[in-house]
């Protein structure tokens, strides 16, 4: 197990950049999710701490040692595939086995590590079949089994659950998080789903067009967001996004209406262009004041209902209600913003802290 | 009702004749006649005699006269049967003929000499198969040498081809690097070069290399086919690139990665290429023919046209010994048909 380094790393392919320095640590046995939306780069940069791609500038190391001109084969890490990469022509004990051979272990070692490998991924009864006699979930499970085997340094997992349906998605999700929690090993995985994003990680690391734009623990992501762009990919449902101005000194006002709501404006002058953030579920309903909100569709889920309504001169707004709400379509309720849980970006979309 | 005669009596509506049913079975019973006709013919004439081929008219099957073997004779008598001037027929065996008129004998009876005009009488024949025309070239032309040189040929020519072309193929669909290109359109170019225009260069090749007279001169300059690393290299694109990534991240040597998850993948691809190999190395005539002059390394091809002399042709032997040399290919293309079909079908060569 180890931790990695990556120093003012740049990838550019041809003459188009993918990465623009990116600096990252990662400790050792920390699992560390990449998270953005699809060219982001993060599946790049995944590729290139595996080994895959070339950087075109700047450094990686692995346990202080630089590794940046090593092969992948060299590097001594274990991949999973989005697509799983299972050899179509061995059979699943060949698939796991296949690394051992080359690390030129004893048959009987090899045996011994695929077969433990197995049980813990609960493969043993599949061990003779090849790749196209199993189901989605058991080729993924074998693509997480051939990684095990190898004792690697990181573990690094491209999107490897996209390829499932909803449920074994959510089951497989945690399956890794107990195997986590079981190897202790330094993960470093890729998705876009901020979902498996926020369940997985110990830290996340938001990527957008090349570049960091945060990264924490997924609560310090989800309470804290560094900017507009980690403030609307963390969480689901997005959160409310209010274009606004300041009015003065801790007022902010949104809407035609010109509603003033109490917030921490920092050093922002008067009239300076702001957006003001709300998570659905911090929005709570009034009575008789406050920002009014035209009712367009309400989701009932049984345990909690969403309200999705329209306020003149904003955006579609989101709200969160624990049980079962009665609210109908066309009916107008007003919304308090508690100031102590709104978040403010100036202009150039940094977040305002008090 | 067998799948077999299901198809081969399938029709359009059952029960009904309808005029493109009709045509149909017309159009493929001519393909057939068409194309098995003379395959027909010449496995059928191969079992004639020398006498039996040159007979007016031809038959389609292998008869031969009969001969009867009669005291006082050293030689077997053909037999005839003869219409005697009473109207009665007997059967009788020639001694000799003389002008339109034959002696001949009843083999019961050697003593008695009958003569009959030819007119009056008719071969008697029966069905013979003439093997000698297999077992002799084989026991006195050395065409069994013919033939384990052919097979020689065939074989290691086509492991060195499968070996090479797929390398080649494997550098020019797996990396990336300067020149790739470049170096797939010379390799195509080479497709236009006929052999013809090669043929003196190389032989000269050859014969400073010592090789002529060599089985080895007939292997060799044609181990890389153009056409090969083609029809590997399009068939190697389409693997999955995660599967190379995924052996370069087990640790694999790239000599591993060629070797035991590309080569097995592209079975496809190195079948159908094996199965042309196989094809064009055992129907390989005008190169052998250049390098090959002593009848000790003659390949089968080679080896049949030396029955065709300038003056004669023993076609009863050219016949055989074809058949002989059809034999194995057919016997691939019975085999493997369905890799030629699927293979062709996947690598997207027609």
């Amino acid at each position: 197990m180890a931790g990695l380094t990556l120093s003012g790393v740049r990838k550019s392919f041809g003459a188009t950049h993918v990465l623009h320095g990116i600096d990252l640590t990662v400790a050792d046995g920390e699992f560390v999710v990449f998270v953005g939306p699809s060219g982001c780069g993060k599946s790049t940069l995944l590729r290139v701490i595996a080994g895959l791609e070339d950087v075109t500038e700047g450094a990686v190391a692995i346990d202080g040692v630089d590794v940046t001109g090593l092969p992948a084969s060299e590097r001594g890490l274990a991949m999973v595939f989005q697509s799983y990469a299972l050899y179509p022509h061995m059979s699943v004990f060949k698939n796991m086995a296949f690394a051992l051979e080359n690390m030129g272990l004893p048959r009987d070692e090899i045996d011994q590590r695929v077969r433990r490998a197995a049980a813990m991924l609960k493969l043993t009864d599949y061990l003779e079949r090849k790749p196209r006699a199993l189901s989605g979930g058991q080729r993924q499970r074998v693509a997480i089994g051939r990684a095990i085997v190898r004792d690697p340094k990181i573990f690094l997992f491209d999107e490897p659950l996209s390829n499932l349906d909803a449920e074994l998605r959510v089951a497989t999700r945690k399956e890794l998080a107990g195997l986590h929690a079981e190897l202790g090993g330094t993960m470093i995985y890729v998705t876009h789903d901020q979902v498996e994003a926020m369940t997985l990680a110990d830290r996340i690391v938001v990527l957008q067009g090349g570049r960091i734009e945060q990264i924490g623990t997924p609560l310090d992501l989800y309470n804290r967001p560094d900017n507009l762009f980690v403030a609307g990919f963390i969480g689901s449902p997005r959160m409310n996004l209010l274009p606004g101005t300041v009015a003065r000194a801790g007022f902010v006002t949104v809407g035609e209406g010109g509603h003033e709501i109490a917030c921490a404006t920092g050093t922002l002058a008067p009239g300076a262009s702001v957006t003001l953030g709300v998570r659905p579920e911090h929005l709570a309903l009034a009575e008789g004041e406050g920002l009014p909100l035209t009712i367009d569709l309400v989701e009932r889920l049984g345990g909690e209902s969403y309200l999705y309504g329209a306020s003149p001169g904003l955006p579609q707004i989101t709200l969160k209600l624990d049980g079962q709400s009665a609210h109908q379509r066309s009916e107008t309720v007003f919304l308090a913003l508690p100031s102590a849980q709104l978040h403010l970006f100036d202009q150039t979309g940094q977040a305002i802290r008090p | 009702m067998s799948l077999v005669t299901k198809l081969a009596t399938a029709r359009r509506k059952p029960g009904r004749w309808h005029w493109t049913d009709v045509a149909a079975y017309a159009y493929l019973a001519l393909g057939v006649v068409l194309m098995f006709g003379p395959v027909l013919w010449l496995a059928m004439s191969s079992f004639k005699t020398q006498a039996g081929l040159l007979e007016f008219p031809p038959s389609l099957l292998p008869m031969s006269q009969q001969e009867v073997v009669v005291a006082g004779h050293a030689q077997p008598l053909p037999l005839f049967e003869v219409t005697m001037p009473d109207g009665s027929t007997r059967v009788l065996a020639q001694v000799r003929r003389i002008g339109i008129q034959a002696q001949m004998v009843d083999p019961a009876n050697p003593a008695e000499v009958i003569r009959v005009a030819i007119d009056k009488r008719t071969p008697v024949r029966e069905f013979k198969l003439a093997t000698e025309n297999y077992t002799e070239p084989l026991e006195r032309f050395a065409f069994t040498r013919f033939l384990w040189n052919s097979v020689f040929v065939t074989v290691v020519a086509t492991i060195i081809t499968l070996i090479i072309n797929s390398m080649a193929a494997y550098a020019l669909s797996i990396y990336e690097f300067r020149g790739k290109n470049t170096v797939m359109l010379m390799v195509i170019g080479t497709l236009m070069i006929p052999i013809t225009i090669i043929l003196v260069p190389v032989y000269l090749v050859v014969t400073e290399l010592g090789l002529v007279n060599s089985l080895w001169a007939v292997i060799l300059p044609g181990a890389a086919t153009p056409t090969g690393v083609f029809l590997l290299r399009q068939y190697m694109l389409t693997l999955p690139r995660d599967l190379i990534e995924a052996a370069r991240m087990d640790k694999a040597s790239e000599w591993q990665i060629y070797w035991r998850i590309v080569m097995p993948l592209a079975m496809p691809a190195l079948a159908v290429l094996a199965i042309f190999s196989v094809m064009w190395r055992w129907n390989e005539f005008l190169w052998p023919l250049a390098v090959l002059t002593k009848t000790e390394s003659y390949t089968l091809q080679i080896g049949l046209n030396a029955f065709q002399g300038e003056l004669q042709t023993q076609w009863h032997y050219l016949l055989a010994m074809t058949v002989v040399t059809l034999l194995p290919v057919a016997l691939v293309f019975v085999f493997l048909q369905r890799f030629i079909t699927t293979g062709i079908a996947n690598t997207g060569m027609k």
